[in-house]
């Protein structure tokens, strides 16, 4: 990415979030660095637990109690959202930066009609007058696909269906016209027939309006057809990054490899799918030197001793691996 | 809407005719009410006569009917201490203790629901824990004794405030009312916060419980997404959702203010209709205490009907069925 | 019992400070109505043993106090911390007693109710709906004012009120026990009901019961208290900690408040006691909260 000329709009450096529990503290992010120009769209990707959300909720300053942001940079337009305090995130979050979350049976408040959902936004966040907001609200809703949108604004959420309902919530997302979007998981739990309209409508709605995305999700078949970028993160470490082509088609982490075996491809429906094996280790507890090597089949001596860091490979990928994979090559 | 009005009548008229049943039946097999009525050293001839009049010589089932009749007419029968209908009684004393009742839920709300969102929202936090303590205390109290340490400490030892009686009222559409005498206000306050503090430590809790559980919802974290402020949150988007619960027992909680009125009012000697019930026990005054039964009775299934008229104003998934 | 002391719940228990409030204030309450009466120098309801010389003493700190009565004395010249002693064993007894039996009735009826369904159920739980839509101290009151004074009677009155809570969660518990596919084999394999329904059955609703037997416990400490307060409770001969507060408020506008205050506060040392460790029990009991 440090070819790419365009100003950056979002950097993360070394980013730390732990969570002090009485088990012990989890380090979901430990260390993540990268960066988002304006209008690029960049997957976050790794398992369950791999930390990704915690990063998209880092960077709106969400962690709550027990977790805390330990340290490193968040750097929108160069300013350090991580020494922002409460009231400079209030202007940030949903006019600089919206998020998108997963399950959109449970992301709308079940009391207040949608219309005052996305009413409220545009309250925190412009000068219109309510005639002006309401007007607002319906082209939005409109623009992603809600037809009868003037009545619709009456309507509650329990009288939508799982997919209306986060197509409310992406128009929520836009409405202030944000910069980045921070989508976690948007189409996980969503059937599978409305996933791609979903992400079609993203992808459409953020080229129209120049904004940026980070699209959180363990699923590298989305990423691949959504991303210009993609980070890995496993146990809270980026592993490997890369433009969305060269990665998908020739990882260097093993780990990254492993990922995208596990895809099923339709093509190929006679191949036995392939698995990762083994489990992400305790986070609380986890071993010296390399994260992956427990379920690395390239595992030598020296992941047992010396953490990998990230260092360029070939192309526009970086990975943290000692033993890089070449192109063509399996793990 | 109107087949939903028609069932709720249905429901609440079978409730309060088992209600009569129940107060008939316990009212026949419990004492000689005969005794009330005639002198001390009446004849047997004088005290059948009564038995008589009273229609006490009849069967049950003839009993039960003409007290059933008499009720619906709206015919409570004669007090036997007053000498005075057994209504008009306790309607005189109704508007008393309704106003203490509201005075006390008006307290226990407006401290029990900022003390239970900010015990919610910050659960771990010290003062959070001493409100917990402290509310806890509060259901294990005995109101009666509250009601006397205050009267000891507020009105015998400082003299703060009169500890006895209702003070001067004003005329409000014929009604008597403390509220709008400055004097009023002096002597509801004690009784008023005796009774409250029960139900303040109780919506407290629910309250909070309520804010817990919502605060683990999606949407709270996503209202701060958009840039809401951590008040707008709490107040805007958790309390309403955390009320649901503290609504269906907000009815159970009116009556529990008007039963333990009873006592309040007996400890600070104020003429509601919870006094006049507790002294027509002890004088086994039959009428009266009937009359205050079923106008109970009534008022706990009027509000029932209300708590779920507003259930539904507040959750839109809930429709009248 | 090694398991039991190396369980997480004892390990919460250890953690919790309230819990542990609340069992040594429940441990001294026990200890108090079985060794108290030994050791107290006076039995108050032996007339020989009171000596009207000795009435309304104040605590033993204020001025005429007698160190004989460190809480004072009433008007007969009764110890009031022996009058309270007493008195809490009156009171602990009626509400265990009570507890016991609602839980029995209630339990029972819960169980026909959901085992058997159809009209059985129906009449039950129409009259539990009832029922819970009034305050329990009303009903207790009604039944009370009708049958007049008496231990057995409070007995009785609590025991009106309190089967309801319990017929609910048991019949609620019961339902969704005897769909699961062990109680249906048993019942296939043509288990007699009543064995059905102790072995499978019963064993699975109990818990939920302890949490709101422990807390009823201290409600009826509280009602029985309320009901003694206004007079019909429990007779003068045998007064719990309830006729005590009545009785010294009879005197307390003469400035003699320690006969009222001190039995108030043992109440409320009794009853937060009890809710303080049947809310750790809730919280340790019910992983939904946790």
């Amino acid at each position: 990415m440090a070819d790419t000329a365009q100003p950056k709009l979002l950097e993360v450096r070394n980013l730390r979030t732990y969570f002090h529990t009485f088990a012990g503290t989890v380090k979901a992010v430990n260390g993540v660095s990268f960066d988002i120009a304006s209008g690029e769209v960049m997957g976050l990707v790794g398992e369950s637990g791999g930390g990704k959300s915690v990063v998209g909720f880092s960077i709106l300053g969400l962690i709550d109690s027990p977790g805390k942001i330990e340290g490193g940079q968040i750097l929108l337009d160069g300013e350090d959202l991580v020494k922002a305090g409460e009231t400079r995130l209030r202007e940030i979050r949903g006019r600089d930066i919206s998020m998108v979350f997963q399950d959109p049976m449970t992301s709308l408040n079940p009391l207040h009609s949608v219309g005052r959902q996305m009413d409220e936004v545009l309250r925190l966040h412009s000068e219109l007058d309510a005639k002006a907001r309401h007007t607002a609200c319906v082209e939005m809703l409109e623009s992603v696909g809600i037809s009868r949108a003037e009545e619709r604004l009456k309507a509650y959420p329990h009288q939508f269906s799982g997919g209306m309902r986060q197509r409310v919530v992406i128009a929520i997302a836009l409405l202030a016209r944000p910069r980045l979007i921070i989508a976690d998981e948007p189409t996980t739990a969503l059937d599978v027939t409305i996933q791609s309209q979903i992400l079609k409508l993203m992808r459409r709605q953020i080229a129209e309006k120049g904004a940026s995305m980070i699209l959180v999700t363990h699923d590298l078949a989305v990423v691949s057809e959504m991303a210009d970028h993609i980070t890995v993160l496993y146990c809270g470490n980026v592993v490997e990054r890369g433009r969305t082509r060269e990665l998908i088609e020739a990882p260097a982490h093993p780990y990254t490899r492993g990922l995208i075996d596990s895809i099923p491809d339709l093509s190929n429906r006679h191949e036995r799918l392939q698995q990762i094996p083994g489990t992400v280790p305790d986070i609380r507890n986890l071993p010296k030197g390399c994260n992956f090597r427990d379920r690395c089949p390239r595992a030598q001596a020296l992941c047992a001793e010396v953490e990998p860091i990230l260092t360029a490979q070939r192309g526009s990928l970086s990975a943290a691996c000692h033993f890089p994979l070449s192109p063509g090559e399996t793990a | 809407m109107f087949g939903y009005l028609l069932k709720r009548l249905i429901q609440m008229t079978l409730v309060l005719w088992v209600v009569s049943v129940i107060v008939f039946l316990m009212m026949s097999f419990t004492g000689d009410p005969v005794f009330m009525v005639v002198p001390i050293d009446a004849t047997d001839a004088e005290i059948a006569q009564a038995r008589r009049i009273l229609g006490l010589d009849q069967s049950l089932l003839v009993q039960y009917w003409r007290f059933i009749s008499s009720l619906v007419q709206g015919d409570f029968g004669n007090s036997y201490v007053f000498r005075q209908p057994a209504m008009t009684l306790i309607l005189e004393r109704l508007p008393a203790t309704v106003e203490m009742v509201l005075v006390a839920m008006a307290l226990a709300l407006a401290v029990a629901i900022p003390l239970g969102v900010y015990a919610g929202a910050n659960p771990e936090s010290r003062i959070s824990r001493t409100i917990m303590a402290g509310s806890l205390l509060g259901i294990s109290l005995p109101g009666f004794w509250v009601g006397m340490v205050l009267i000891f400490l507020f009105a015998v030892h400082w003299g703060f405030f009169p500890s006895s009686g209702r003070g001067d009222t004003a005329e409000f559409f014929g009604l008597r009312i403390s509220l709008l005498t400055a004097d009023g206000w002096h002597h509801i306050i004690l009784p008023a916060v005796t009774l409250s503090l029960a139900t303040m430590a109780i919506l407290l809790r629910m309250t909070r419980a309520g804010m817990m559980e919502v605060g683990r919802q999606d949407f709270m974290k996503f209202a701060r997404a958009k840039g809401a402020t951590r008040r707008d949150v709490l107040y805007k988007h958790g309390l309403k959702n955390a009320l649901i619960p503290v609504i269906t027992i907000f009815g159970l909680q009116l009556g529990d203010l008007i039963a333990f009125a009873t006592i309040t009012e007996t400890i600070f000697s104020w003429p509601g209709m919870g006094k006049l019930l507790i002294d027509s026990i002890y004088r086994a005054d039959r009428p009266v205490i009937v009359v205050y039964l079923m106008l109970v009775a009534l008022i706990f299934v009027i509000i029932n009907f209300l708590v779920d008229i507003v259930y539904t104003l507040i959750d839109p998934r809930i429709t009248l069925k | 019992m090694t398991a039991f002391f190396q369980s997480e719940f004892f390990f919460n228990y250890r953690r919790s400070s309230s819990a542990m409030i609340g069992s040594a204030l429940m441990a001294f309450f026990a200890l108090a109505v079985l060794v108290g009466p030994f050791v107290v120098s006076q039995n108050p309801y032996d007339i020989a043993a009171l000596n009207l010389m000795d009435s309304y003493k104040p605590p033993v700190w204020l001025d005429g106090g007698d160190a004989q009565f460190w809480l004072g004395t009433d008007g007969q010249g009764r110890d009031v911390w022996a009058s309270i002693l007493y008195g809490a064993r009156i009171s602990l007894f009626i509400g265990l007693v009570a507890m016991v039996a609602s839980c029995a009735i209630g339990t029972l009826l819960g169980l026909i109710a959901g085992f058997y369904g159809g009209l059985v159920d129906s009449i039950i739980m129409r009259v539990a709906d009832i029922q819970l839509s009034f305050p329990s101290i009303l009903i207790a009151l009604f039944l009370m004012s009708a049958v007049g004074t008496g231990v057995d009677k409070v007995l009785i009155a609590l025991t009106a009120v309190g089967w309801v809570v319990y017929a609910r969660t048991v019949r609620g518990s019961t339902l969704s026990e005897i769909e699961k596919e062990y109680v249906q084999a048993a019942k296939v394999a043509g288990l007699p009901n009543a064995k059905i329904i102790r072995k499978h059955v019963l064993p699975n609703v109990l818990t939920p019961l302890i949490v709101i037997a422990t807390i009823q416990v201290g409600t009826f400490v509280l009602i029985e208290a309320s009901l003694s307060f206004l007079g019909v409770g429990v007779p003068i001969t045998q007064p719990s900690l309830g006729l005590l507060i009545k009785n010294g408020f009879d005197v307390l506008f003469s400035g003699l408040w320690w006969t009222s205050v001190f039995p108030g506060v043992a109440i409320m040392m009794l009853v937060f006691g009890i809710n303080l460790f049947g809310d750790f029990l809730r919280d340790e009991l019910n992983p939904r909260l946790k």
